[in-house]
């Protein structure tokens, strides 16, 4: 008989010393893990990507699978900022203030060509590109991309969650990086 | 013969502004009357409160660019929403210094076209109570919708002849 507790799958346990009554690993393996499963992210969705995104939540594709079930309307709280879709130059300045109002650690993703490059939008209103104006991580791409593509993109930002060293966002080469798009 | 929107229109305004009128015809089953710029504001008050014409709504107001004649017109269209009559006013202004009268006195939803207006063709109306760009960034020093300005932004990178044929 199968038990719901057999259809969880739990996080794999990190390499470690073990011994009896004992586990011993590094901080920053368990920090990684205890981060990579459970990202807020904050959906900045201002075209159809946003109704990908919608998709990607809902039961079908649901990213709550992915630890990622709390979605953060405040960028106070969010460790993933997903920016879905075309954003005007006007509206530069507001996406780069949500930016900034996070606490670190931070990740950006980037869904869709039109957040990612300008997409088709090559005009004088349409920003080409977020990476203009605050650093990304990962890119998305598609026009739209579908739901899977951005649960690809979730996952590749959890990996580097899992992986990224405690000290990376006190080290000089880091602020140096956020200096080169103007961000204290 | 029945008389034409047009003629009636033409004759409503002949009747007090006939100097003004340049000229009048059908565009795309449109009465268009082109007039010029030092009354379009009186004109356009006059055919509002007329009773005969009685255009009580302003559907839309923007610039179109002229390079060939260094000319950038202004559109005025008036509805008269009892009968369902329209009219298309044009008047022309030198591309050196477009100013014509702000018709927000008129038409107090005149003030967010005039300032699109303004943003996108750099006319400016005299009288607007807050003349300052709308949808574009505060920054922007072009007026982009004239036709000297190229319409592609020009930071893109991954637009090359090879990909695109061009």
């Amino acid at each position: 008989m199968s038990t719901l507790t057999e259809d969880i799958r739990m996080a794999d346990r990190p390499e470690g010393l073990e011994g009896q009554g004992f586990f011993a690993t590094k901080l920053q393996t368990v920090v990684g893990l205890a981060r990579k499963n459970s990202i807020w992210p904050l959906p900045f969705a201002t075209s159809c990507c946003g109704i990908e995104f919608m998709a990607t939540m809902g039961a079908h594709y649901d990213l709550a699978r992915f630890g990622s079930e709390r979605l953060s309307f405040s960028p106070r709280q969010a460790d993933l900022l997903m920016v879905m879709g075309t954003i005007a130059k006007k509206m530069g300045p507001v996406l780069r203030q949500v930016y900034e109002q996070m606490a670190e650690p931070r990740w950006v993703l980037s869904v869709g060509a039109c957040a990612s490059s300008g997409g088709i939008f090559d005009t004088y209103s349409v920003l080409q590109g977020i990476d203009r104006i605050i650093p990304v991580d990962v890119y998305v791409p598609g026009c739209p991309p579908r739901p899977e593509q951005i649960i690809d993109g979730v996952i590749k930002i959890q990996r580097l969650v899992e992986t990224e060293s405690l000290r990376r966002r006190d080290s000089p080469e880091y602020k140096a990086m956020l200096n080169t798009y103007g961000i204290e | 013969m029945e008389v034409t929107d047009l003629e009636k229109i033409v004759s409503v305004l002949k009747e007090k502004y006939e100097e003004d009128i340049l000229y009048a015809e059908m565009l795309y089953d449109f009465p268009t009357v082109s007039l010029k710029k030092e009354k379009i504001v009186e004109i356009i008050q006059y055919l509002r409160d007329n009773s005969e014409t009685k255009f009580e709504f302003l559907t839309t107001l923007c610039g179109i660019h002229y390079p060939e004649l260094n000319q950038i017109a202004v559109m005025y269209q008036l509805h008269n929403m009892m009968t369902g009559k329209r009219v298309r006013l044009k008047t022309y202004l030198p591309i050196e210094l477009p100013t014509v009268t702000s018709l927000t006195s008129v038409f107090p939803g005149a003030n967010w076209m005039e300032r699109e207006t303004y943003d996108f063709f750099g006319v400016i109306f005299e009288g607007h109570p807050n003349l300052k760009r709308i949808l574009n960034v505060d920054e922007m020093i072009i007026f982009p919708l004239r036709k000297e300005y190229p319409l592609e932004d020009q930071v893109r990178e991954d637009k090359n002849d090879a990909m695109f044929g061009r």
